[in-house]
């Protein structure tokens, strides 16, 4: 029974990242780093299920619908990530103490919702450079 | 052998959602709450989705389409308000 062995397959790698979704979500040290293993992983997760419940039913109809879900999912996924990374820098979120590089930084200007190419004026832009998570928090155990 | 398996991917699922349940209860800001739910809505479809091949049902997919339309929308809605707080 190959067929059951390839959809067994599928049915395990996908809940496997479905599972690893979730713990990148509760582990991850900052809300833009939870969020990059969301999207990515749960996608990745829900895709694999569709595929494996698309080579289980063998039916026409029933296959398409599946593979439209995919696309569907590989659509959205990326733009609701996007649109609520942008909506959580502009609320202020803090930065883990950890990030590197931050190329947004002075270029968001709050009172027109805009991404400029010069430089904001710091008062009227969402992050700061002590606007990070301190080191002692719950996350460096 | 095939009953353990599905054992453990009814476990994995489950406990992916044990550990986006504690993220949403625990915050800290409400954005990680909202991608929390956006999770939670996507791993409810892949409950569903493993339901449907373990006993032969089709028809569930229909929910699964309808919960993926719903998460997005959610997702997009609150993410709209989000940024018009003041």
């Amino acid at each position: 029974m190959p067929r059951e062995i390839i959809v067994m397959a599928l049915m395990l790698g996908g809940s496997f990242f479905m599972a690893l979704a979730g713990l990148g979500l509760l582990r991850m040290p900052d809300l833009f780093l939870r969020m990059s293993s969301t999207a990515k992983a749960g996608t990745l997760g829900a895709g694999m299920l569709l595929l494996g419940a698309a080579i289980h039913f063998d039916n026409f109809s029933i296959s398409t619908r599946a593979v439209a879900i995919i696309i569907f999912l590989l659509l959205t996924a990326p733009v609701a990530a996007h649109m609520i990374g942008r909506a959580a820098y502009f609320d202020g979120v803090p930065l883990w103490k950890g990030t590197v590089q931050d190329d947004l930084h002075g270029r968001y200007r709050i009172s027109t919702h805009s991404l400029e190419t010069g430089a904001v004026p710091e008062n009227d832009s969402p992050h700061t450079d002590t606007d990070l998570i301190p080191d002692n928090s719950e996350f460096d155990r | 052998m095939s009953e353990f398996l599905w054992n453990v991917i009814m476990l994995l699922l489950a406990a992916g959602m044990v550990a986006v349940f504690i993220r949403l209860v625990h915050g800290p800001y409400l954005p990680d709450r909202v991608i929390s739910l956006d999770l939670i809505s996507i791993l409810a479809m892949g409950f569903i989705i493993a339901y449907a091949v373990r006993f032969n049902q089709p028809n569930f997919l229909d929910v699964a389409i309808i919960l993926a339309i719903i998460s997005f929308l959610g997702t997009v809605a609150f993410a709209y308000y989000l940024e018009r707080r003041p």
